[in-house]
């Protein structure tokens, strides 16, 4: 999943000052789980920005609504009817949810309430972390599915490097040495000889090669 | 050094070589560099010249190099993947190889979180064993990466870095043979405190036949008090420094630390070079490099091998 945290209240309220009627716009989804921007968190938001409008004197037009998902294009048609109403959408979606609803509705504001973060794992409650970087070509089978590239922090892919001690990473002592994992792991599949092997420089052409990634599948279009 | 015999020849040759390092100054001002490696002419085979170091911006190793290299003095170019994507350091690579640069060390670089630019991107574009692989089809097939061909090839003796010490421990060997495997003609190795773990990495070394294809180079730093002993054994990562190493600095008073620290250096260097496998020691003074005479001198290394 997408994962996100919620920018700090005096940035949103800086940035949703000009607007008097402003919709709250929860996604269902990624930032659901991570307790970002769901329902609940939409919710808490709205009622937090009246409350801080009424302590100002002023008579907040706060509404809030949520729908499935931010970054699909039949769920953000459900607020067309609505939207209208509205100076300003304060957008509790990604990154991509924010870019999604603008690209639909671009005659009013769409302003980001999350910081987006990283491609995660819910690992426990109240824990999310990184474990993927998206990079096109995918590399987990080699490396016992602990991927170097996200979770090592000089993405080696002939690790580990000489800073890793008892099993944690020099960067940050909570974080575990990825390349550690990747050993454990494959020797306990019996496959350690596939560190042997040097790993040639990633292909960085299917991420960064033209410009912004798009996946088109002819089969799926109408 | 302008009438010492060079790096690679000195191995080659089955001398036990000797290497030092030098810092580059926080400022564009060539004097210091010199004035630093001046202190290690005629000690040394060659000076390694660190590229930004834990991450401190400093005057580039290239131009440094350059410095050394006009004032009649080999220096090494310690390369780091750190902060320059595979374009700029094949480029530099054979920017260095044109100055007459004769050695470059390929390192992964510390981490940019340790020092004075923490915003900074890391690039880690390749990682040091593909960098070594690199700069060797560079030198050996007249090739960048991709395949093209170079009108002249860069022809430099490659180095690589080896921690003994650092976890996981069984895999230290695998990672060495990986480096060798890369292209690396010698090795320097993280400072050693620990001459047993350390013994046993190049016994593993030799058992696998590592030791005939590539010279290794001990590395040594001298302790300049109890306090750095115990800051390089706490704070610095992948460092191995033993309790009895501790308290044997501190057991003597403060004003004879120094003295203890260059002592523990010299016996360290006699042990490494009756070490089989072990081709050289690279002298790491941190900041100290009025240090290095006086320890190759006490360690028997002097005079090193003259020109041919």
């Amino acid at each position: 999943m997408i994962t996100a945290e919620q920018k700090p209240m005096e940035e949103i309220r800086k940035m949703i000052a000009p607007y008097k009627r402003l919709l709250v716009l929860g996604c269902g989804s990624c930032v659901a789980e991570c307790a970002a921007g769901g329902e609940k968190e939409t919710a808490m938001l709205a009622s937090a920005l009246r409350m801080a409008a009424k302590m100002q004197g002023e008579e907040p037009y706060i509404d809030e609504k949520t729908i499935e998902r931010q970054c699909v294009r039949d769920f953000i048609l459900q607020l067309d009817e609505i939207v209208g109403d509205y100076d300003a959408v304060l957008s509790l979606g990604c990154g991509a949810g924010v870019q999604a609803v603008s690209e639909i509705f671009d005659d009013i504001p769409i302003i980001p309430a999350l910081n987006t973060e990283f491609l995660g794992q819910t690992k426990d409650q109240g824990l999310w972390v990184e474990n993927c970087v998206g990079c096109g070509d995918c590399m987990l089978y080699y490396f016992g599915g602990v991927c170097p590239l996200a979770r090592c922090s000089k993405h080696l892919l002939n690790g580990p490097c000489g800073g890793s001690q008892d099993g944690r990473c020099e960067v940050n002592p909570d974080v575990p040495c990825a390349w550690q994992l990747i050993i454990e792991r494959l020797e306990k599949f019996d496959a350690l000889e596939r560190l042997e092997e040097i790993y040639p420089p990633k292909d960085w052409s299917k991420r960064y090669g033209l410009g912004p990634r798009k996946i088109v599948r002819e089969d799926q279009q109408k | 050094m302008s009438n010492t015999r060079s790096l690679k020849k000195t191995l080659q040759q089955g001398h036990f070589a000797v290497t030092a390092e030098c810092g580059p100054p926080k400022g564009a001002d060539a004097e210091a560099v010199l004035q630093k490696a001046e202190l290690l002419r005629g000690k040394v085979d060659a000076i390694n010249v660190t590229d930004n170091q834990t991450a401190i911006v400093r005057m580039c190793s290239l131009a440094s190099c350059a410095l050394l290299k006009s004032a009649g003095l080999e220096p090494v170019l310690q390369m780091v993947v750190r902060d320059r994507n595979r374009i700029a350091l094949q480029s530099d690579i054979l920017g260095a190889s044109a100055l007459g640069i004769e050695n470059v060390l390929c390192l992964s670089g510390d981490h940019q979180v340790f020092g004075n630019q923490p915003q900074a991107v890391g690039v880690f574009d390749l990682d040091s064993i593909q960098f070594i692989q690199t700069v060797g089809a560079m030198r050996d097939e007249g090739i960048i990466l991709g395949g093209e061909p170079l009108t002249k090839p860069p022809d430099l003796f490659i180095g690589a870095a080896a921690n003994p010490f650092g976890d996981p421990m069984r895999f230290r060997v695998v990672r060495l043979a990986k480096k060798i495997q890369a292209g690396a003609d010698f090795i320097q190795t993280q400072c050693i405190y620990n001459l047993g773990r350390f013994e046993q990495w190049i016994s593993e070394a030799r058992d696998r036949g590592l030791t005939e294809k590539a010279f290794i180079l001990g590395g040594v730093t001298p302790l300049k008090s109890a306090g750095m002993a115990k800051y390089m054994k706490n704070r610095v990562a992948g460092m191995d420094v033993p309790d009895d190493v501790i308290k044997r600095m501190e057991t003597v008073p403060k004003d004879k630390q120094r003295e203890e620290g260059i002592q523990i250096c010299v016996e360290t260097i006699e042990r490494l070079k009756e070490m089989p496998g072990v081709s050289g020691v690279h002298i790491m003074a941190i900041e100290w490099e009025e240090a290095v005479g006086e320890i190759v001198q006490r360690a028997g290394l002097l005079p090193r091998p003259e020109a041919e």
